[in-house]
């Protein structure tokens, strides 16, 4: 080893500045700064939540089908990732300037909202009509997704669904209940099924929304249209009368045990299950469980004996009983940087097909016009197709206008809410709190 | 050697690349998460200079005190319960089943292997009420009590999720003490026999003195790992109902994943890091003090 010192501070020099280069380097890496050329895609890439196989399996049908000369353009490509980690995904993917160009975007509509004020999201709107596919979108499906994203189209409707309470004709029949159309008749019908050995509503209080959902119901029907809107302007709190009134009669429906036992450890799948094989007489959901309802191995009780009804009217209520929540799904939205040409051609065969081919091979709605003619698959799905159509004014759910904490507040406490370890004016405290700190 | 070791450049040699990967992934990583405690926003919109607002936002944010005090509060009770667990167990090895202890040492400390969201489904499934009742709540039924709804409430869930930990690790502990026990000489406990000393005062004069080492490692150990505690909350309970069961680790995770508010979670996360600190300073001082007694 060398004893001269200036050649050993020259050594530890040059190694302190090899180290601090190295650093300096990752952490540039990993910042993730530096702007990408934008080259065109190559693929027609599209980032999926795991759980949705409706879109990616329509997709992939018109890759080979309709759209195949698009597709041999710019093939498909799916990828996967599931949903609880898809905001996480996305905040990082849009922080790079590496979206794909079509993508799930984002678990809450202010999500979607805050990529398209960054400029991330292309202008549907605009992008369609220059296509001359706009007229291809089922207009309550537009106002749906308006509602939603500050009355622009961040989103295509690859799914329509409404919802309402589905029921079991049989059970009904037997305990002599006729349909209800008032909340006063809905619960004196859950009385007389309770009291007839039936469990009136199931409902998954371990995901929290389904029963959130009957909430917002209420409060749509008490209050009207813009009961939520009024939250979100700050017009009106959760906690004024009229809304914890709202949380008060749902509560009193979990206090007198129409939701059955332990309804916090009721997951989506168990609640589905006790409706479609017959424990259950209602079940609060959205069109999308036509699925289910259609696939004999799950719907024990046969689809000829479920029946879809309205979230009845309220006495003295402003709003009624033919506005139906809608949505359209998970949202799923285009790259602003990566719409050229070739995407514009997949876009619009995506319009002009996507409607039909949803509905005859999957049995779901979308909102694309069907093009070619479709039997439908049942009586309820008919039904529920017509309401979709005749359907003039649409609200949106409890949670639609909330930020991402405020969602995961109202959706984590609403079991507590049902089952009394919370009371009313306590669950719209703790939600409208959340509210506050977004 | 000493030429060798007495030369910086030597060490700098021999400890550089080991110094560099653990500056970059620890180091850095640390100055780089306090540095977004000054910040708000997200990787969308970028960040941008927050001042202190994170720090006071964290002391009157109400969440936080709530996941704190759960935090300290499971803390105290698991460390206290898997270690008293451990202790006994094993005592029960070392005096009472002597070298059959084999088999069951290995059936203890079984659950310390299985994947945690395992024991979590297990522990779901043992205590839940629906949609079929749990074995324990089959047991109240048989008993003629009513059944309880265990994960509706913060009170009741907290107590499954004790038992689920000191359960999942005591099996840990045993054999870490039992290490322990069975280096204390035998003349040493033979001795204290013949002077008369048996069973619990055997025990509180001899053999607790004699562990007490291996002990206070395994205090450390505990409380180190059940203030981080996460996967375990996670897979039993998600924090449910409501907040009443989120340690601060998960209210960390959720604020800066799920709400995208990376600027307020790495000040939870420093306020987690303050916390261990002090308390295994704490704990580092007991040591000390009790060590040079012994």
């Amino acid at each position: 080893m060398s004893n001269n010192p200036r050649r050993a501070r020259r050594a530890r020099r040059t190694a302190f500045t090899a180290g601090t280069a190295s650093v300096a380097l990752l952490v540039t890496a990993c910042g993730g700064t530096g702007g990408s050329t934008a080259a065109a895609p190559k693929e027609f890439s599209y980032l999926s939540a795991t759980e949705n196989t409706t879109v990616k399996n329509v997709l992939t049908t018109l890759s080979k089908e309709a759209c195949a000369a698009e597709n041999k353009a710019r093939p498909l490509k799916v990828e996967n990732v599931p949903q609880s980690s898809l905001d996480q995904k996305l905040q990082l993917l849009a922080g790079q300037d590496a979206l794909p160009v079509q993508f799930a975007a984002g678990n809450s509509p202010a999500l979607t909202g805050q990529l398209d004020k960054s400029g991330k999201i292309a202008d549907l709107e605009g992008e369609l009509s220059l296509l001359g596919v706009y007229d291809q979108l089922q207009p309550a499906a537009v106002s749906t997704i308006k509602a939603l994203y500050d009355g622009k189209v961040s989103v295509l409707p690859y799914e329509y669904n409404i919802e309402g309470i589905f029921y079991n004709k049989k059970l009904f029949q037997d305990r002599g209940v006729a349909v209800p159309t008032t909340w006063d008749e809905l619960t004196a019908s859950a009385e007389k099924l309770r009291a007839g050995g039936v469990q009136p509503f199931s409902a998954a209080g371990k995901e929290g929304w389904p029963l959130t959902r009957v909430l917002s119901g209420y409060l749509y029907r008490s209050l009207g249209p813009d009961a939520l809107q009024d939250i979100r302007s700050g017009k009106a709190k959760l906690t004024d009368p009229a809304y914890v009134k709202a949380a008060q009669e749902i509560a009193d429906l979990g206090k007198k045990g129409y939701f059955g036992e332990g309804v916090a450890s009721i997951s989506y799948d168990v609640a589905m299950n006790q409706f479609l094989s017959g424990k259950a007489a209602m079940f609060y959901m959205g069109s999308w469980a036509l699925a289910n309802i259609a696939d004999p191995k799950v719907n024990t009780v046969g689809v000829e004996n479920i029946g879809f009804m309205p979230f009845p009217t309220v006495a003295g209520g402003k709003g009624s009983a033919d506005q139906y929540p809608s949505n359209v799904g998970l949202g799923i939205t285009l790259g602003a940087k990566s719409f050229d040409g070739k995407t514009g051609d997949w876009v619009a065969c995506i319009a002009k097909n996507y409607g039909s081919t949803a509905l005859k091979d999957a049995g779901t709605i979308s909102g694309f016009k069907t093009n070619t003619p479709v039997q439908d698959a049942n009586a309820v799905t008919a039904q529920i197709r017509k309401t979709i159509g005749d359907s003039k004014q649409n609200v949106l759910w409890f949670e639609a206008l909330f930020g991402t904490k405020a969602t995961t507040v109202s959706t984590s406490n609403a079991a507590s809410l049902v089952n009394g370890s919370m009371s009313p004016q306590q669950f719209m405290q703790t939600v409208q709190d959340a509210l506050k700190n977004q | 050697m000493h030429r060798v070791l007495g030369d910086r450049r030597a060490i700098l040699i021999l400890l550089g690349p080991a110094l560099l990967v653990y500056s970059l992934i620890m180091l850095v990583p640390m100055v780089w998460s306090l540095g977004y405690s000054f910040t708000k926003g997200n990787s969308i919109d970028g960040f941008t200079g927050n001042g202190l607002a994170n720090f006071e936002r964290l002391l009157t944010d109400p969440a936080v005190h709530e996941a704190l005090w759960f935090t300290l509060k499971f803390s105290f009770v698991v460390t206290i319960g898997q270690v008293l667990a451990g202790y006994l167990l094993a005592l029960l090895y070392v005096f009472h089943l002597k070298r059959a202890s084999a088999l069951v040492r290995t059936l203890v400390f079984f659950p310390v292997v299985l994947p945690t969201v395992a024991v979590g489904l297990l522990f779901q499934n043992l205590f839940q009420v629906a949609p079929q009742p749990g074995p324990v709540n089959s047991l109240l039924g048989a008993l003629g009590l009513e059944p309880v709804d265990w994960f509706a409430s913060g009170g009741t869930a907290f107590w499954v999720l004790i038992v689920m930990e000191i359960w999942r690790s005591m099996g840990f502990y045993a054999v870490l003490l039992f290490a322990g026990l069975v280096d204390i000489p035998d003349e040493v406990l033979e001795s204290a026999r013949l002077d008369g000393a048996s069973g619990l005062r055997l025990v509180r004069h001899i053999v607790l003195p004699l562990s007490f080492p291996v002990l206070m490692s395994s205090l450390i150990f505990s409380i180190n790992g059940t203030l981080k505690i996460f996967d375990a909350v996670v897979a039993l309970t998600n924090g449910g109902p409501g907040s009443s069961t989120t340690p601060l680790t998960l209210y960390m995770f959720q604020t800066s994943f799920t709400y995208g508010e990376y600027g307020y979670g790495s000040t939870i996360a420093l306020l987690l890091t303050v916390v261990s600190l002090l308390v295994s300073l704490v704990v580092f001082r007991l040591t000390r003090r009790d060590l040079t007694k012994g």
